[in-house]
């Protein structure tokens, strides 16, 4: 089944190499000494790499959203009102007991119906509110002077750097759980080649 | 329908956005210039100083030239006018003209040979005094003498090409505002380094372009607004409260880590008299937070603690999961 268009899997691709290259050179920055650990890439050279992802993200992130208003793949973010909390704890049910005693996947993989209720709920979280508070704080970041000195008597600067490292943190740990949950396929490997091919193999739990 | 119309929304945003962003590229905020402190001093000289203010206060003055027995009006060379309202705020503002400068000045025309007056150094009156010891002006001295500004012009260099007499006051010290504090420490190496004709007094370098020198720095108005000059450019010395001994340019700090880690070199410079307003609520080096945010220098240990355990517990998860999957296939 033909799922994913070409422009779906090209923004994923580059939105997955950004968002690599933003927590290693993220975490470079927050966790910053003055000898370098391992996996650490030196503050000079984080915070030019950080800068120049961030802008790629944000444009990849326009592209995303402009593409989903304006093709097809908008409604599989669509959240429905009616059954979503007992969708939902069927999905979580299936995750944690389900799988192991065989069952079969509550929300099968349809042309209708891309993502199950707990993949859509994660995506809206991660994509229409940890991503625009991400960019936000982060141009916050970038252009120092645009965030206000003072909030309730603290730092905004402080404040923007939080939120950006929350959310940044948030978004990591998404992406963690993303990658574990895209192994749960018809086999380990194919949800990972069907990002790449288009093709859903539909004998998937 | 709905639709549609959330799409033109968006369209609007994303232009209003692209037009912002333009406008802002164009604009950048200038930094606020620094307040002046109100004048409340009573000099007890006042009145004798006055004699001297009354030429060397403006720039121009006025005196009856007895040989054309009229008034005569001139301008007065811009080093020796001395702004009265700077001179009554400085830390020298309780004294006379005349504990300095010679008693023969009350002179008028002033004898010629006063030109060639011995003037004192910071050591002259605050060396080896008991009351002064906490500044430790001995090693202030000691280290200005290792200092690149010395080694490079030992005559022409003194305490005052920095620390001007008539206007120099006690800083870092006693701020509250660290950033007004900044302008006040950076104006003072700026006198010269963004000054030419000053430079030239000192030195038969080229000109320095400031600007383009610092052109490797990120975000390089927001450094400039929110350290000193001495921070990189100085050698960190424990015993005395701002470091004298300014390094050769190619010993200056480049190395972001310095200031922008758990050990920031900040916290034994900028930040090093700042305990009284000790503000920790989890954050390492808690007091840069007052006044200013460094990325590295200022993590917040109880989002650490969190971040890890909410890692943890993922992880754990994950593995648990893995481990039911392989054994109940």
């Amino acid at each position: 089944m033909y799922l994913y268009p070409v422009w779906v899997r090209l923004w994923h691709l580059f939105n997955a190499i950004l968002i690599l290259v933003l927590i290693v050179t993220g975490i470079s920055m927050q966790y910053t000494d003055k000898q370098d650990a391992i996996l650490m890439v030196g503050f000079a050279r984080a915070v030019k790499w950080h800068n120049i992802a961030a802008v790629l993200l944000t444009v990849n992130y326009i592209f995303f959203v402009t593409g989903n208003l304006f093709t097809d793949n908008g409604k599989f973010y669509k959240i429905r009102k009616e059954n979503f909390i007992s969708d939902l704890w069927k999905q979580m049910k299936y995750y944690s007991l389900g799988m192991f005693k065989g069952e079969k996947h509550p929300f099968p993989v349809t042309p209708d119906r891309k993502f199950n209720p707990l993949q859509k709920l994660t995506y809206v979280l991660a994509m229409y509110i940890a991503f625009p508070l991400l960019i936000i704080s982060g141009l916050g970041l970038l252009f120092p002077e645009t965030v206000i000195s003072r909030f309730l008597g603290i730092s905004g600067m402080i404040l923007t750097d939080i939120l950006h490292i929350t959310m940044g943190f948030f978004l990591s740990v998404f992406m963690i759980i993303h990658i574990y949950t895209c192994t749960l396929g018809a086999r380990p490997t194919s949800l990972f080649k069907s990002m790449l091919s288009g093709y859903h193999v539909s004998e998937d739990h | 329908m709905t639709s549609t119309v959330i799409r033109y929304l968006y369209l609007l945003l994303l232009i209003c956005l692209l037009s912002g962003i333009s406008a802002f590229a164009s604009e950048f905020k200038k930094p606020k210039a620094g307040t002046v402190d109100s004048i409340t001093f009573k000099s007890p000289f006042y009145e004798d100083n006055e004699r001297c203010f009354k030429c060397h206060g403006q720039k121009t003055y006025e005196y009856l030239n007895e040989n054309l027995d009229r008034n005569v009006k001139a301008l007065m060379f811009s080093e020796r006018v001395i702004d009265r309202n700077k001179f009554y705020q400085s830390n020298h503002k309780s004294f006379s003209c005349t504990d300095c400068h010679s008693a023969d000045y009350v002179k008028f025309p002033h004898p010629g040979e006063l030109r060639m007056e011995q003037t004192y150094n910071c050591i002259d009156c605050h060396g080896g005094d008991e009351k002064f010891a906490q500044y430790n002006f001995e090693e202030i001295e000691s280290e200005y003498q290792k200092s690149t500004h010395f080694q490079l012009e030992k005559e022409g260099f003194s305490c005052w090409e920095c620390h001007g007499p008539h206007t120099y006051k006690l800083n870092i010290r006693n701020s509250s505002d660290i950033k007004e504090a900044i302008i006040y420490d950076n104006n003072i190496c700026l006198k010269c380094h963004s000054n030419y004709d000053q430079f030239q007094l000192l030195s038969d370098k080229d000109e320095i372009n400031i600007l383009q020198k610092h052109d490797w720095l990120p975000n390089q108005e927001t450094h400039f607004r929110s350290v000193r000059c001495i921070e990189c450019h100085s050698e960190i010395n424990d015993s005395i409260l701002v470091s004298h001994l300014i390094l050769p340019v190619e010993k200056a700090v480049r190395k972001c880590n310095e200031c922008h880690s758990q050990n920031s070199i900040l916290m034994s410079t900028l930040y090093k008299f700042q305990s009284k307003e000790q503000r920790k609520d989890g954050f390492l080096n808690g007091i840069i937070l007052n006044q200013s945010y460094v990325i590295g220098a200022n993590r917040n240990e109880y989002l650490n603690i969190i971040s890890l355990l909410i890692f943890g517990v993922v992880v754990l998860i994950i593995g648990i999961h893995i481990y039911f999957r392989l054994t109940r296939k």
